[in-house]
């Protein structure tokens, strides 16, 4: 028996009739097309699949899509603004902080949302802020030095 | 300093930067089709049984399920790497007869989504007669032991050796020997994307295939062999890939079982594998058990060196065969044994195979040979570093009868590491640093795979508005070569790297290469690359000679799009001029150079090598043995650096992987069940646990790479298991030789050095 759901995603309304069981990170890859966000894993292990709920950083795979019925859901599709990249999105540029990329989105959001809430960290903020994502290529220290400068006021947010 | 280059060297954004910040770069995992089908994959749950019967009829009836398929379904060849040697190819991968170990596949089903192809697995009706099982490679070499495959004495799946001088004589006149044993564990790739496919036969008899893959031309090449097509018939497409590290250029279950089911269907079929079938049923780096017997001099010359390996094969052979080559090789690096003797088995296990993994081997070799290293000097009163120093490899030396070295800078290296170690001044108590040194190849020079085709090749084009093309076959797994590959094109050419696309990993429009293994594309595909746009180069300065009217005896050449005399750079022509006229003159036919690399007479190894020296430090807690990886710092050489930011994220990206394989990572078993098949319960370094890297980068310059370049992808990984032996050691006493060093271990052999110390 398929319910509704009725969600922003990155500022767009939508409202879609799902199987019950079905987890965020599919709705959103699979209904509503946005495969930026990544699976990595399925049980909450990898970070690969982080989202913006609410403005809080969330792994998608963890949670029902029907738990986030009413809720406001930003993606990695949703960083630039128009042709304008974030701050974080121009800072990981700089320094190299992604290979593969498959880690990337869930390092950007869950970095985003940790600045949203905390916009000094510490270094060991930074740390702890993406250690729930895996990154099997970079060794996370470039990830960390992006979101430094960032939090230096090197990269302003495009007007 | 003013560098003579205009891109090589400069800090520069990888070229698919942009769509990796925003999301949209498109993977395997996101291809979706029309009409498309999603597989699943039943897989044995025993290590080691007969298939008596195999029943689909209730899976088939199901809805939405479209087709099942078993290894009746294929034509039961077999696939392997060694192409050379029909008895190495030995995996079915949809097994007919038997199974040889937990996630072998039996069967697979497309259906109109993953839940109910999921659901039909449940309802495939298997039979097995299970088979008494052998898991310990030690074990399978007896005489009694079970078969992993029929008529394989011992179960020796190949063995290797190596010998230069007279190793025994040698031994006689050391005034020390040491031997030691060594055990190295398992490793998984953990690639973020897991092993996926999408395959679409049309009706037309053609199959198109999109897949998270290394090699392309090696996946296309596989599937004519498996599927007995023409192997033009087959189009491979890596896309953006999620990692590979070894684990992606055979071709796997996903590719094998979508392309089965699609053949049948002629619809397109995709097959993710989950993350536990990621770590399950795929490859993994390969298990070894070492004993290695080391002799010096007193003034620690060292004058011999034996190495007898047996390694954990598992089912099959899949690359494992190279692995046992290459450690028993790098198993002498990267040191002038004047005498040394290898003696390698890899044994069939009945567990998941073991393959390639970044370091190929030499790894296991380095900890290994590094920690007995550092024991020798020990027992010579010589520092380690003078050891190294007094037997480590200088430019211009020959291994004898394997490898010319041309291009070396260890020695540079060990002086560097010296001087940060020096400079750190006296640590804190129960702190330790230790080193290790290594080397590693430029890709390798054997042909187990039998390609008739140029090791790497490249097309260039030029198109009017004077931007230039690459087609390479070469595979950007996230390592960057598509970057690396565009700035040495745009280099050559003497243009911007805004000004050059790639196409790459897709054998429809590429030419053949071999791809992303062996740390080859940098020096192979790069001067492919190179010759290819030196082609073109000479084509477009036939026109700028004519237009300018230049004396024969001046030099033209091409900086910043601008064509100029060398001597006298003011006078020149628009690069982008010249390419506009030239095409119009050539009644519009656009500029195309082609290039290839195939190494000759360069040894049997690998046509260069990179060396470094890493020192890493440990912070031990004695109370409880666990310890905190505190600082890494590389002092690494791998000529002429083309991208710095890409060599910076191999570093770290590399003591991640490395500092896991020392500190932490693991597969244990049992019964062939790997215990630990999820993220969340393998162990492997997360942002917290990442020590701070320092990258110390050499210069060299390697004649036989592009610009001088070699490799800087998997050498890297080599060292680090070995150099956190080594900190243990220095910090508390305590040498552990079996990986991963985990905190139990240092506790249970602090333990024990109390005892002892009481019992005195
Ligand atoms: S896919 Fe959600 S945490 Fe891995
Ligand atoms: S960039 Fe590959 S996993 Fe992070």
């Amino acid at each position: 028996m398929k319910k509704e759901l009725k969600l922003k995603v990155n500022g767009q309304p939508y409202e879609l009739y799902i199987k019950p069981k079905t987890l965020l990170v599919q709705v959103l890859r699979d209904h509503v097309g946005l495969t930026g966000t990544k699976r990595g894993c399925n049980d909450s292990s990898c970070g690969a699949c982080t989202i913006m709920l609410n403005g809080m950083a969330v792994k998608s795979c963890s949670i029902l899509a029907l738990q986030a019925n009413g809720c406001e859901v930003v993606t990695v599709e949703g960083l630039a603004k128009g042709n304008k990249l974030s701050p974080l999105q121009r800072a990981f540029l700089d320094h190299g902080s992604y290979q593969c990329g498959f880690c990337t989105p869930g390092m950007l959001m869950s970095s985003t949302a940790l600045l949203a809430e905390n916009p000094k960290p510490t270094k060991e903020e930074i740390k702890e802020g993406i250690d729930g994502n895996i990154c099997r290529c970079t060794g996370y220290n470039s990830i960390i030095r992006a979101v430094t400068a960032v939090v230096k006021g090197e990269y302003k947010e495009a007007k | 300093m003013t560098s003579k280059f205009s891109v090589i060297g400069q800090r520069v954004h990888n070229i698919d930067g942009t769509e990796k910040v925003t999301g949209s770069a498109k993977y395997t995992f996101d291809v979706v089709l029309p009409n498309m089908l999603y597989g699943k994959i039943l897989r044995s749950p025993h290590p080691h049984a007969k298939i008596l019967k195999i029943d689909t009829r209730q899976a088939k009836k199901l809805i939405g399920v479209k087709a099942v398929v078993t290894g009746k379904d294929t034509l039961g060849r077999k696939q392997g790497i060694w192409r050379r040697f029909p008895e190495l190819c030995d995996e079915e991968i949809l097994c007919r007869a038997k199974t040889r170990y937990i996630g072998d596949p039996v069967a697979a089903v497309a259906a109109i989504d993953e839940d109910t192809a999921e659901e039909a697995l449940d309802l495939i009706e298997v039979e097995y007669e299970p088979l008494p099982a052998v898991f310990d490679p030690l074990e399978a070499i007896k005489e009694d032991a079970p078969q992993v495959h029929d008529g394989v004495e011992l179960n020796i799946n190949i063995n290797r050796h190596i010998e230069w001088g007279d190793v025994d004589e040698a031994f006689r006149k050391c005034d020390h020997i040491r031997e030691d044993q060594f055990k190295c564990s398992s490793q998984a790739h953990v690639c973020m994307e897991t092993h996926d496919a999408v395959a679409s036969f049309g009706h037309n008899g053609k199959l198109t295939v999109w897949t998270s893959t290394q090699s392309s031309y090696y996946i296309q090449r596989l599937y004519a062999d498996m599927l007995d097509m023409r192997e033009s018939d087959i189009r491979v497409m890596n896309r953006h890939t999620g990692g590979g590290f070894g684990s992606k250029f055979e071709l796997d279950s996903a590719q094998f079982c979508a392309a089965i089911l699609s053949q049948k269907l002629c619809q397109p079929v995709k097959i993710v594998l989950t993350r536990e079938e990621e770590f399950t049923a795929t490859k993994r780096r390969t298990p070894m058990y070492y004993f290695l017997k080391l002799g010096a001099k007193k003034d620690g010359t060292l004058l011999a060196k034996e190495a007898r390996v047996i390694t954990e094969g598992g089912a099959y052979t899949a690359m494992g065969a190279t692995a046992l080559y290459l450690t028993g090789f790098f198993s002498s690096f990267p040191y002038k044994f004047p005498n040394y003797r290898y003696d390698g088995y890899r044994v069939y296990t009945n567990t998941e195979p073991s393959s390639a993994m970044r370091g190929f081997g030499a790894p296991q070799s380095t900890f290994c040979g590094e920690s007995q290293l550092d024991m020798m000097a020990e027992d010579l009163g010589i520092d380690p570093i003078e050891l190294r120093r007094k037997n480590g490899m200088t430019p211009d030396y020959e291994v004898p009868g394997q490898a010319f070295i041309q291009s070396c800078g260890l020695h540079q290296c060990l002086d560097k590491i010296e001087e940060t170690i020096e400079k750190r001044g006296k640590l804190p108590p129960n702190h330790g640093i230790g080193v290790a040194s290594y080397g590693f190849m430029s890709g390798g020079i054997f042909n187990w795979f039998n390609t008739p085709y140029a090791f790497s090749a490249a097309v260039v084009r030029i198109n009017i508005d004077g931007k230039a093309d690459v087609f390479t076959g070469a595979c950007d797994i996230g390592q960057g070569s598509n970057t690396t590959l565009a700035m040495i094109c745009a280099e050559e050419l003497g243009i911007k790297l805004e000004d050059v696309r790639v196409f790459s990993g897709d054998t429809g429009i590429c030419p053949p290469d071999l791809g992303a293994w062996g740390s080859r594309q940098t020096l192979m595909s790069g001067n492919a690359v190179k010759r290819a746009a030196a082609e073109c180069k000479s084509q477009i300065m036939e026109f700028a000679a004519a237009k300018m009217g230049v004396n024969i005896v001046y030099d033209l050449d091409i900086k910043d799009g601008w064509i100029h005399i060398v001597n006298r750079p003011e006078r020149g022509v628009s690069y982008y001029d010249i390419v506009k006229g030239a095409i119009r003159g050539k009644d519009g036919v656009a500029i195309m150079g082609r290039g290839h690399y195939t190494p000759h007479r360069k040894g049997m190894i690998s046509p260069a090598y990179s060396f470094g020296v890493q020192a890493a430090e440990v912070a031990v807690d004695v109370e409880t043995g666990r310890y905190k990886l505190v600082n890494v710092t590389t002092a690494h050489e791998s000529g002429t650096v083309i991208n710095p930011v890409g060599i910076e994220g191999q570093l770290e990206g590399a003591i991640m992987m490395a500092g896991g394989y020392g500190y932490c990572e693991d597969q244990p078993m049992d019964e062939g069940k790997i215990l630990n098949p999820s993220i969340a319960d393998y162990k492997l370094i997360r942002s917290l646990d990442m020590p701070e890297t320092e990258i110390l980068e050499i210069d060299t310059y390697e004649p036989e790479g592009p610009f001088g370049a070699k490799e800087a992808g998997e050498g890297l990984t080599n060292p680090t298991a070995g150099a956190i032996g080594n900190a243990v050691y220095k910090a508390v006493g305590v040498r552990i030789n079996d990986l991963p060093i985990t905190p139990e271990k240092v506790f249970k052999a602090l333990k024990e050095k109390e005892k002892k110390k009481k019992a005195k």
